[in-house]
């Protein structure tokens, strides 16, 4: 801090930061996008020495907040709000770092040395020495006739959780559209809720290419156990509202049917949000394209989390294999190459991508990346509810899906982190701990 | 207040003051505490808030439910007989606790 303070009481300083009023001095690094991947963008350069003033910069009127509980149990009402919050107002101004809400920025303009000036729709400026873009990623629109009656909903941030809590108590039908990570997660909170709920999948199997099709097949039997109403290969026509009004009243389906719902929710994916990096002329191919240090194509500008497409960190990836990861555990540890880069280090993202979802009772946990598998082995435990599926790549373990089977998911993430094996043949015995069982290979 | 008495593994002390209700893992990141990461911000799905809690603590702490306890198995640190996975411990009026943070967590 001590070299901050320096500067700021340097003449030369304040003749440069000499702005018209209510436009901040220019701050060492703006971050933009008040994210989990910003806000550990900050806590790691402090951690690491970087006595710059940081701004971290946000377009929501919410201190920065954990996402993964809004549809569970933030929308459950098992956890308040305060307790998403990540940092206390004293962290933040104990190191130095300004909080910035409800300004979306629109516009960014910058000088050949990296430095520049953001302005936000509101119509204040925000100068800069340096630029971090953790923006995120938006939720995918559903376009079809009703998209925009009262009653259809997104689930990305805590203003769409506020929404639709307040939508909670005096609905009876939801139907929930897509029947990924998000929709099924939502899904299970409003049917524990008491809500009669419909899941809508587009395709013929639940969350995608996330999790291989044991895995899809255990979810679909397993909700539907629980009385979950699942329709695969199922899309919705259009939005329909009782009397030609502004509420939505149920779902036609393409074959006609219709199902009562005074809630729908939409969950089919995110977009990631590019605006601005184009703007600023940055490569931009399913997000923003950073190099292995999370640096944008300018060479300055870090792009981390959700919006950033990075080189596969995960080690064996195909040599030029990009990949963009939606998870808590790739903003952390994107946020600390990123880093290192901002304090002059070279460190390559260190760890295997790690998932989880929590959905009524199950509880998964996602080890590793599984594209590219040639064979799995499954380890199922009826009586204890347990289930893991391990997949392999010519003999090598890559990756697992665990449900309610935490020992299974910490030796597949510990043997992958230390580039070790677990024998398909040893590891379809469900009796034998996979700890027991892994070798260097 | 309950207060929660952070030591790293170097012995370096931390007091945090915590709100009842609160978990100590809450306790110790909002509060910027280093030692506890909790990727998951307390679902019980990674272990890396794991702690060590003074013996003649953990008597005053819940008992530990089976998904904790075999999260424990998978910590960066091996377990102890005195760890516990910190989202799962609840602060409660006039606490005072007192914890050690592993070398690592991830």
């Amino acid at each position: 801090m001590s070299t901050n303070a320096v500067e700021n009481a340097a003449p030369a300083a304040a003749a440069e930061d000499a702005t018209p009023s209510g436009t901040p001095s220019r701050t060492g690094l703006l971050i933009i996008g008040a994210s989990q991947s910003g806000v550990q963008l900050a806590v790691s350069l402090r951690a690491l020495g970087f006595d710059e003033h940081i701004t971290l910069l946000g377009d929501e009127d919410h201190r920065p907040y954990q996402r993964p509980a809004l549809s569970k149990e933030f929308l459950q009402g098992t956890v308040e709000s305060e307790s998403l919050i990540f940092r206390s107002n004293e962290y933040w101004a104990e190191h130095n770092v300004d909080l910035v809400k409800g300004e979306y920025i629109v516009r960014i303009d910058r000088e050949a040395d990296g430095s520049g000036v953001a302005h936000s729709s509101s119509g204040k400026q925000f100068p800069f020495k340096r630029l971090a873009l953790t923006v995120g990623a938006r939720a995918r629109k559903l376009e079809i006739e009703g998209g925009d009656l009262d009653g259809v909903l997104y689930l990305r941030n805590a203003d769409d959780a506020l929404a639709l809590k307040a939508r909670v108590g005096d609905a009876h039908d939801v139907v929930v559209i897509g029947g990924g990570f998000i929709g099924l997660e939502a899904a299970s909170s409003l049917q524990k809720m008491g809500k009669n709920v419909t899941v809508l999948e587009f395709g013929p199997r639940l969350v995608g290419r996330a999790v291989g099709e044991e895995t899809a097949e255990y979810f679909l039997q397993a909700h539907r156990s629980r009385g979950l109403d699942i329709r695969l290969s199922t899309s919705a026509a259009r939005f329909r509202a009782d009397d030609g009004g502004a509420v939505v009243s149920g779902v036609e389906l393409q074959d006609g049917t219709v199902l009562p719902a005074q809630i729908v929710l939409i969950g089919i994916g995110v977009i990631p949000n590019t605006q601005l990096a184009e703007q600023l002329g940055l490569t931009v191919d399913n997000g923003i394209v950073v190099d292995r240090f999370a640096l944008a194509s300018d060479g300055t500008t870090v792009a981390i989390g959700d919006c950033a497409n990075m080189p596969n960190p995960v080690p064996g990836s195909a040599p030029g294999e990009r990949i963009r990861l939606e998870s808590v555990n790739n903003a952390i540890e994107h946020a600390k190459v990123a880093a290192y880069s901002l304090t002059g280090r070279r460190e390559e993202y260190a760890g295997i991508p790690w998932f989880w979802s929590n959905q009524a009772d199950l509880k998964l946990q996602i080890a590793g990346l599984c594209n590219g598998y040639d064979q799995t082995v499954l380890r199922r435990d009826e009586e204890r509810g347990k289930f893991s599926v391990l997949y392999y790549r010519q003999g090598q373990v890559i990756a697992a899906d665990c449900v309610n089977a935490p020992l299974d998911f910490m030796a597949v993430k510990n043997a992958l982190a230390k580039g070790q094996n677990i024998p398909a043949e040893a590891a379809a015995d469900p009796a034998t701990p996979l700890k027991t069982i892994t070798t260097d290979s | 207040m309950p207060t929660v008495h952070f030591t790293d593994a170097e012995g370096a002390v931390r007091d945090v003051q915590g709100n009842s209700g609160d978990s100590v893992m809450e306790t110790a990141v909002r509060n910027g505490v280093p030692g506890i990461v909790a990727e998951c911000g307390g679902s019980l799905s990674c272990a890396t808030c794991h702690v060590f809690v003074r013996d003649d603590c953990l008597t005053q702490l819940p008992p530990m439910e089976d998904m904790e306890d075999e999260m424990l198995y998978g910590t960066a640190v091996d377990r102890e007989d005195n760890s516990r996975l910190s989202c799962q411990l609840r602060l409660t009026d006039g606490l005072e606790l007192f914890v050690t943070t592993p070398e690592t967590q991830v």
